[in-house]
């Protein structure tokens, strides 16, 4: 039975008011929260001792924002309904961007090769490239550890420092040239992977995720603390510049521009870094792909979907974990190579904890096992933190808000499928909603 | 007992703290048959089970399985995943234990790592793409659509494992299990939650499964599918062994009777001599 | 042997401190099964609350120092406790039936969160205070060297003997601790049962960031100084404090904290400085490695 409905909507009055009574709520504890620490503020006084004023402006302003947005945030989630933004896309728009989907990955890399042709000039957009670089290969070590054996590493900058720390004081001390140091960072940071690896094999989830943030703490503790073999916190300088198999990037007549007949420009050495860790990167992808398909690969990812059915099918869990930190260590130690080469010098304040989670941060928000995401998410993680250069605290805490949104809303990440990796008919994507997270 | 035996169990004992899950049980299965393990929930089967196939470190008790050609080897001194590597035991889970991210043809390929992991060049040969590699990767393949087809998956080949029905996914494990190319299958509850059609296919599928030569060790509650395709049957209770022989002499057993219905043993005895 | 003394003193009051902020983190992770990483920086932010209240209170002319204190303990245990229900509020909630890495994520994010916002709130500099609490007592004296109880130490001591009763008695006789005992068995049947599993969890973690919060107070009083960064470090050392004392038990947080901070004293003092974080952060590998139960928790069977 249905009576025609002229008369408003019965449900709205009670919904306003408990739109409002929320916002309200929301609005006593953000003032509550923000009173302290928003409405005054301290400081060391001139003569030491700690002087503060009031800032009941910003207070009000902020509890004013809260009880606002509490009223947006709930008239979207009745707007938007209890599955989220999921279904906001519509169904033609969401086939559209899967068959776009298939060219991004080509298209992108297309587009990264011309760089520095497209960007010659333009020296900011070169160092910025040359650092999403860094931190897309970082991104598909990790990726290895945590996307693919699901292993929950928390500690992933100890690779890089000790990749970084073993160049630089192997080509301070020793001389040896880029090529040469290279491998060798690579290997020590393998080794620390597998030193890593060995005492954390049986822990699972956040106790392993905490014991490789403690192993993180200790490398770095250990860079400040050991002096007289890594400088401590004045850290290693003097780390000479890579060279073309020798061939110095100088304005010098035994320069690679006099070589070639060119005239010489500082932005030689910096479209020469680009392109080294560009290939630097595309080497980490192309073995991490074959990888996927060869039985290691299969073993990681079966690890991360059930390490229980692994044992029982034979496979040696042990030693396909120590194999997984192994290759992410490889990985971060050439990264960590590369960045001593271009930085030339290093210090332990780029080796922190906050690295560790920006990294994570960037597989997870990647979809975990995919390539793609991950370099995506690379390039919207750097570039997003370039929008707040100067503003470093700001930075942060963005950083953290975005963390925390993006387990809410999206926590399988940018990519919401896995490829298998071989099939007889078709490769189907798998929706992640099978993908387990893994435990470690 | 007058077949050869593959699976000799003696004075199993399993302790956990204070509690004895399994209690000085002896048992053994012979080679090429089918051997059930029953007994009421709690019996402590499951945990014979862990025990068999390494996930639990027996308290005391041997357990040893003679191969084809002759070595035996004593499961109790072997880690978990030896005991499918070496001793070539391999086993299903009562609660389903498939990769779900990954596709039925991807399950069945992992299943046959130790075989390819060795003819890959732990990887190295792989990694360039040898010949010898790329043989061994199509053989295995060619095992894995064998067996999709012997379950009757080859059209879902290519679907994810955690997308196949119920009973898809059971047959899909056991197939999992036999890509290992185990001497002991070891089955826990199968037939949990099929239905009669699917029970009875399932029980065609482990009868030609033994006549291709593999035995079987099963734990069931289904007892169609027991009566039906066991040689021998051992009933536990309490974690002790209170019956064994052939299907039709435990049935007839009142000790067994009693331990299922929970009744007492004489009036479980007077229950049948009244012939309800 | 007085030498030995005074780091034994020193040992316990720092133990205090750290075992004050790992009850929150095993009764969280007890109650959960999440670490909570933010809580550190929750000590952080009790040890600020601490800072500013204080700052307010003399400014207005009040000098009797134990009603200042009490009063300042008042506020931030409050208003620290709605920040730490607040976090759970908004970060782990909505997390609660994710998959496990969630909220472990969310949690560090939530860490940067307030690290930061306490930075760019507050500014970067370290604010510290003149010594609120002066005097103490000589124990003994011998060579010159001077073991010294300080009323500082004494109040920190006693603070969290009295914290730690009252706390006890909420856990075993009060219908909030029997519901949060309930919930760390069984979630499900709990709340079939009538427990408002949400509103014990949330009052799980109000608790926990109300002892954070003291200890912060305790921690300012002591050393003088609240920065930004002590919640990161402190926090891995109380976590320590309660996986050794054994993850879910109580007492062992105690009693771990007080071992966490012996041994950190007794390696500051007898080997070396720089390494003592070194030392702490091994401990946390070595016991996770090879004793993962801890001093006082119960062993877990994995289910097959």
């Amino acid at each position: 039975m249905s009576a025609p409905t002229s008369a408003p909507t019965p449900a709205s009055q009670p919904r306003i008011a408990f739109i409002l009574k929320k916002a309200a709520m929301s609005a006593f504890v953000a003032l509550v929260l923000f009173s302290l620490m928003i409405g005054i503020r301290t400081e060391a006084g001139p003569t030491g001792q700690l002087i503060y004023w009031t800032r009941f402006g910003d207070l009000a302003t902020l509890v004013a924002a809260t009880f606002g947005g509490s009223i947006v945030i709930e008239l979207l989630r009745g707007w938007l309904g209890p599955s989220g933004a999921a279904d906001f896309i519509p169904a033609p728009v969401q086939s559209a961007m899967a068959i776009a989907g298939q060219w991004i990955a080509p298209a992108l890399l297309i587009f990264t090769l011309l760089v520095p042709v497209i960007f010659y000039d333009q020296r900011y957009i070169l160092d910025l490239s040359i650092l999403v670089l860094t931190y897309v290969m970082l991104g598909w070590g990790l990726n290895v550890v945590v996307g693919l054996a699901g292993l929950l590493d928390l500690g992933y900058v100890a690779f890089y420092a000790v990749g970084a720390y073993s160049y630089a004081l192997l080509a301070t001390n020793f001389g040896l040239s880029f090529w040469v140091c290279l491998p060798l960072a690579g290997l020590l940071a393998s080794l620390w992977g597998v030193m890593l690896g060995f005492p954390v094999l049986r822990l699972r989830g956040d106790y392993l995720a905490i014991v490789t943030l403690a192993f993180g703490e200790i490398i770095r503790l250990v860079i400040i603390n050991w002096q007289s073999l890594t400088g401590g916190p004045n850290g290693v300088s003097g780390i000479p510049r890579p060279t073309l198999f020798g061939i110095p990037l100088t304005p010098g007549d035994d320069g690679l521009a006099a070589r070639l007949g060119i005239e010489f420009s500082p932005t030689h050495r910096i479209v020469f870094l680009f392109y080294l860790i560009l290939a630097l990167a595309l080497i980490t992808n192309w073995v991490t792909i074959r990888l996927r398909r060869l039985p290691i690969g299969r073993a990681w990812e079966a690890l991360r979907e059930d390490e229980v059915a692994c044992r029982a099918l034979g496979i040696n869990t042990t030693t396909t974990k120590l194999t997984a930190f192994a290759t992410g260590a490889l990985f971060g130690g050439f990264a960590g190579a590369f960045f001593a080469t271009r930085q030339g010098f290093i210090s332990p304040e780029s080796f922190t904890f906050n690295e560790s989670a920006l990294v994570l941060a960037i597989v997870v928000l990647g979809g975990m096992g995919s390539q793609l995401g991950v370099a995506l998410a690379a390039l919207a993680m750097i570039g997003g933190f370039e929008l707040f250069r100067g503003l470093e605290q700001y930075r942060m805490l963005v950083f953290g808000i975005a963390m925390v949104l993006l387990m809410i809303w999206r926590p399988r990440g940018i990519i919401g499928h896995r490829s298998p990796t071989v099939y007889l008919k078709q490769a189907q994507a798998i929706s992640s909603d099978l993908v387990k997270e893994g435990h470690g | 007992m007058n077949g050869d035996v593959i699976l000799a169990i003696d004075h199993l004992t399993m302790r956990f703290g204070g509690i004895v899950a399994v209690h000085d049980l002896s048992f053994a299965a012979e080679r090429r048959k089918i051997t059930a393990l029953i007994g009421p929930n709690g019996a402590g089967k499951t945990t014979v089970f862990n025990c068999i196939t390494g996930f639990y470190k027996p308290t005391g008790g041997t357990m040893r399985l003679t191969h084809d050609a002759g070595q035996v080897i004593a499961l109790e001194r072997l880690n978990d995943f030896r005991i499918s590597q070496q001793a070539r035991v391999a086993r299903t889970f009562q609660n389903i234990r498939l990769f779900p991210g990954m596709t039925a043809l991807e399950n069945l390929m992992v299943a046959q790592h130790n075989a390819l992991m060795r003819a890959s060049g732990l990887t190295f040969l792989g990694l360039i793409g040898a010949p010898t590699w790329r043989a061994a990767e199509s053989s295995a393949i060619e095992r894995s659509i064998f067996w999709l087809r012997r379950i009757g998956l080859i059209e879902r080949a290519d679907d994810a494992a955690g997308n196949l029905p119920y009973g898809d996914q059971r047959r899909l494990e056991i197939a999992r299990a036999m890509c290992t190319e185990p001497a002991l299958l070891c089955l826990d509850e199968p037939a949990a939650g099929l239905n009669t059609r699917e029970s009875a296919a399932l029980s065609d599928l482990l009868l030609s499964i033994r006549s291709d030569g593999t035995s079987i060790l099963l734990i069931e509650h289904d007892m169609s599918v027991v009566m039906e395709i066991s040689d021998h049957v051992v009933v536990m209770d309490y974690g002790v062994k209170i019956a064994e022989g052939s299907p039709q002499t435990v049935r007839d057993d009142p000790k067994v009777i009693a331990a299922y219905l929970g009744a007492d043993e004489q009036e479980a005895i007077a229950v049948m001599e009244s012939g309800t | 042997m007085d030498y030995f003394a005074q780091q034994l003193i020193n040992g316990l009051v720092l133990g205090s401190i750290y075992g004050l902020i790992a009850i929150g983190y095993t009764m969280v992770y007890g109650i959960v099964g999440m670490i909570n990483f933010a809580h550190g920086d929750i000590f952080m932010i009790g040890g600020f609350m601490a800072l500013i209240s204080y700052l307010i209170l003399v400014s207005f002319g009040l000098t009797a120092v134990p009603v200042i204190l009490l009063i300042v303990l008042l506020i931030s245990m409050a208003i620290t406790a709605l920040y730490g229900w607040t976090v759970e509020r908004i970060a782990y909630r909505p997390l609660r039936h994710s998959f496990r890495l969630a909220p472990m994520l969310s949690a560090i994010g939530m860490s940067f969160v307030l690290s930061n916002y306490s930075q760019v709130a507050q500014g970067a500099r370290v604010k510290p205070v003149p010594p609120i609490i002066p005097g103490g007592y000589r124990l003994a004296e011998h060579n010159g060297f001077v073991v010294q109880l300080s009323n500082i130490q004494i109040i920190v001591v006693l603070t969290t003997v009295v914290l730690l009763m009252i706390f006890t008695w909420l856990v075993a006789r009060t219908r909030l601790g029997r519901d949060m005992r309930a919930c760390e068995q069984d979630q499900t049947m709990a709340a079939l049962l009538g427990v408002d599993v949400d509103r014990t969890i949330s009052m799980t973690f109000l608790i926990g960031a109300a002892l954070a919060a003291v200890a912060g107070m305790m921690y300012l009083l002591y050393y003088g100084l609240v920065d930004f960064y002590m919640g990161f470090v402190a926090g891995i050392k109380a976590f320590t404090a309660a996986v050794l004392g054994g993850i879910g038990s109580l007492p062992g947080a105690m009693l771990g904290g007080l071992a966490i901070g012996l041994i950190e004293t007794m390696w500051s003092a007898y080997f070396s400085v720089e390494y003592k974080d070194v030392a702490a952060f091994s401990i946390l590998i070595v016991v996770l490695i090879f004793m993962p139960t801890g001093l006082l928790g119960r062993p877990e069977i994995e289910k097959v």
